[in-house]
């Protein structure tokens, strides 16, 4: 048995050493073979643009300042970062392309799988849209409102539509400083082209379309995702599930579902309990089907369906090393190109789905939304067929699993604070201008072997409700907090201080309340919307005693949801800080002159005692600017 | 006599010394060509990464060579004149006792020949190629001091 100590939660820790015991290399054995990391990446300023370089700047000052172009460090920089928004932003833009395909197909019957669920928020969707929704078909409208989505892709001049939901002196700054979206596509493609040799060698001017990028994504690609997806697969409501390893059963067939749009696990989990299933698993030996899934598709199931999560991005492989999953289904998005290998060693089957994204050594079954039941069930039936090829004397299902209550919403949060009849965001306001809540914090983002894997986040959480900071997650750190047991009701009497203590206990919610995956950060613009549509706290989003933080962000997508937030006014703390530092102007501008143009910053601390600090110190500063009471119980 | 020094606080860990390295021991001297010769030529400098701190690391060619007297087959001397451990290939049997004796993991083992590696500071030219190609200049090729007394 392995003697080393690692990291991570006590299922983590536990596969881990029964994966060095099995020579299996996971992601933290690779991570120590590319130690250090080369430093011109970390600091930003290696450009492979054109075929005048590859240049570097040395950062002592004694080498080349400047490329063979004459672009220096700060250009360098700004060009990378920018490159980095855009294919954050594509990731999510795209994934919001995927949604409106589906509902186009859907209400024009073409997927028949497929159904409009939540007719009221379509709706209401619609109309923001300033279309005609009276007396007018549920699919007849769902058809218009994809059409008019498809062209706000497109869009070449004006404004994107949700831009709308934010306050009207957000709007003004927006326009004032040129950041407003045009198109959704446009801004990620412009991007590129400034990023192109001798084209913008201004940093400044840079991270303006930067922002106008991430802005696209945020209020554009991000938010329609959101939306559409609870209009097709119905808005989410609290529910109770389970999070971690332990929730693979060694008596039935495990099917992990791992990747980002619920297109794919959303037919899978309808699937998983069709009876004719079912039968066909008891008949193999097994006895059921267990579905539970991996990073943000888990989310979305989870959200809407209580799925149980297996686990985050960090533990994707373990997940295969317990040698009881007969089959992983994956779409795209934080996928790693290691599972077929580890997979091999193991009865499992890995089933890649996504034009986008192949895998070689899986087996590709392509996905298509007019199928999509149809091949759900041929991919389950695989499964179940696996099943009896799995080798119960190297089966190790770790013990752990937490509960937790998933499936916040903004339109959830009205309703849990005033009751169906009198929905109101006014007692959240209320407990902030009185003090008892000192603000809110999102703590977001993916996990990190850099750090030690989940902790980070554990901590910071642990420390910002400690100090009455309603705190709201999603993505794999809100993982990473069910797993410690953080996201129930129960958790504000053991770790929350006493104001945040009164709301929960008053509310009957936990003290960190989940709003899904990754995509659905545009949940918390919606929210801060409110929040300053109801009044008290200020009259755009940067008035707000709000923060955010990735503390273990390792994705592009982290970049571009980072930026996106402060384009829209919030402080967002980083742990590590993406490539950056070898430009000392561009990180002044980054950490400081921003706030002037939006209001927003960022700010970068890996230790999480210290970030909870800088987030405190920041939402009482906003605080002090609004005149609120001071705190009930400092 | 001179030898390579480290200035390891301006290492950034590119590791752009075990490249050079590679390539000026290789028979083309051109990247893409070095990638495909049959007998691949391998970096004998590496960049360990610890306690936050990255240091280059290749063969001191110590005054005192746990290596020359752990080495059976005395393939391993040192040569007075130059300081320099010497390593006769033909001697030479694979054993890598010089790659577990060395205090500074400096000598790597290339598998497929089974032969150790080590830095033999470029010996026909006039600089070592990864003083050449450090990019920030933290690696120098410096007279040892005199020793005191």
């Amino acid at each position: 048995m392995s003697k080393r100590i690692f990291t991570g939660d006590l299922a983590t820790k536990e596969m881990r050493a029964i994966a060095e015991d099995s020579s299996i290399q996971t992601i933290w054995d690779r991570k120590l073979k590319q130690e250090p990391h080369c430093g011109f990446g970390t600091l930003g300023i290696c450009c492979k643009n054109c075929n005048l370089g590859p240049c570097r700047i040395d950062p002592f000052g004694e080498g080349a300042q400047c490329g063979v172009c004459g672009a220096d460090a700060d250009v360098i920089a700004a060009r990378n970062l920018l490159r980095h928004i855009a294919a954050g932003s594509a990731c999510h833009n795209d994934h919001g392309r995927e949604i409106i395909k589906t509902l186009l197909l859907a209400s024009t019957g073409k997927a028949p799988g497929y159904k409009i669920n939540d007719a009221v928020k379509l709706e209401r969707f619609a109309k923001e849209y300033g279309l005609e929704t009276s007396g007018k078909d549920v699919n007849k409208l769902a058809e218009e409102l994809a059409e008019r989505l498809f062209k706000e892709y497109g869009q070449q001049s004006g404004e994107l539509m949700l831009t709308n939901r934010a306050p009207k002196k957000q709007i003004d700054i927006w326009r004032v400083n040129n950041l407003m979206p045009r198109g959704i596509d446009r801004e990620v493609t412009e991007a590129l082209a400034r990023t192109n040799i001798g084209v913008d060698n201004d940093y400044r001017s840079i991270m303006m379309q930067g922002m106008r990028t991430a802005l696209s994504d945020g209020w554009g690609g991000s938010m329609i995702a959101t939306d559409l997806s609870d209009i097709l697969f119905g808005s989410p409501e609290p529910l109770r599930a389970k999070a971690n390893l332990g929730v693979l059963k060694d008596d039935q067939v495990n099917i992990i579902v791992h990747g980002h749009v619920p297109i794919l696990s959303d037919a899978i989990a309808t699937a998983s309990v069709d009876p004719a299933l079912i039968q066909l698993a008891k008949d193999k030996g097994a006895s059921g089907i267990n579905l539970a899934g991996i990073c943000c598709t888990a989310l979305e199931v989870l959200s809407r369906k209580g799925v149980s999560v297996a686990g985050n991005f960090l533990q994707q492989e373990l997940a295969l090393i317990t040698g009881a999953v007969d089959l992983m289904i994956v779409d795209l998005q934080c996928v790693m190109p290691s599972l077929p290998s580890i997979a091999s060693c193991f009865h499992t089957k890995v089933v890649s789905t996504n034009p986008r994204a192949h895998f070689p050594g899986s087996v590709y079954i392509e996905f298509h939304e007019e199928k999509g039941m149809e091949i759900a069930r041929n991919i389950i039936t695989m499964a179940i067929e696996n099943f009896p090829k799995r080798d119960k004397s190297r089966v190790h299902i770790p013990k752990e699993s937490r509960d937790l209550v998933g499936g916040f919403t903004t339109e959830y949060i009205f309703k849990m604070l005033g009751g169906n009849y009198r929905s109101t965001f006014s007692p959240l306001n209320e407990a902030i201008i009185s003090g008892r809540i000192r603000g809110v914090a999102g703590v977001v983002g993916c996990d990190n072997p850099k750090l030690k894997s989940g902790e980070t986040h554990i901590t910071l959480v642990k420390e910002l409700i400690r100090k009455d900071v309603l705190v709201v997650q999603t993505g794999c750190a809100a993982t990473a907090c069910a797993k410690e047991g953080l996201l129930v009701p129960e958790a504000a009497f053991k770790y929350a201080g006493k104001g945040l203590q009164e709301i929960c206990a008053a509310v009957g919610c936990p003290p960190v309340l989940h709003l899904g995956p990754c995509v659905d950060n545009s949940r918390i613009l919606t929210a801060c919307c409110e929040m300053v549509k109801e009044g008290g706290i200020g009259k755009s989003l940067d008035e707000l005693p709000v923060a955010g933080a990735a503390p273990e962000w390792m994705s592009e997508k982290a970049i571009a949801i980072g930026w996106y937030f402060v384009a829209s006014g919030a402080m967002v703390v980083f742990g590590n800080p993406y490539p950056l530092h070898g430009s000392h102007n561009l990180t002044k501008f980054v950490t400081e002159e921003v706030e002037s143009v939006t209001g927003g910053k960022w700010a970068f601390e890996p230790d999480p005692i210290q970030m909870a600090k800088i987030i405190i110190e920041h939402i009482d500063k906003k605080r002090q600017a609004l005149k609120l009471k001071p705190m009930m119980y400092p | 006599m001179k030898n390579l020094y480290y200035v390891f606080k301006k290492c950034v860990g590119c590791k752009t010394c075990e490249l050079s390295c590679a390539l000026a021991h290789s028979q083309s001297g051109e990247l893409s060509e070095a990638l495909k010769e049959i007998k691949l030529s391998l970096p004998r400098t590496t960049v360990f990464a610890a306690t936050g701190e990255n240091y280059p690391v290749s063969c001191r060619h110590c005054k005192e060579q746990k290596c020359v007297s752990a080495c059976m087959a005395k393939a391993l001397t040192r040569d007075a004149a130059t300081g320099m451990v010497l390593h006769d290939e033909n001697r030479c049997v694979g054993c890598w006792m010089c790659v577990m004796v060395c205090p500074y993991a400096a000598i790597r083992p290339n598998r497929k020949i089974k032969l150790p590696l080590r830095c033999d500071r470029c010996k026909d030219k006039d600089q070592p190629a990864c003083v050449k190609a450090c990019p920030t200049r933290a690696i120098l090729w410096e007279e040892e001091p005199e020793p005191k007394k």
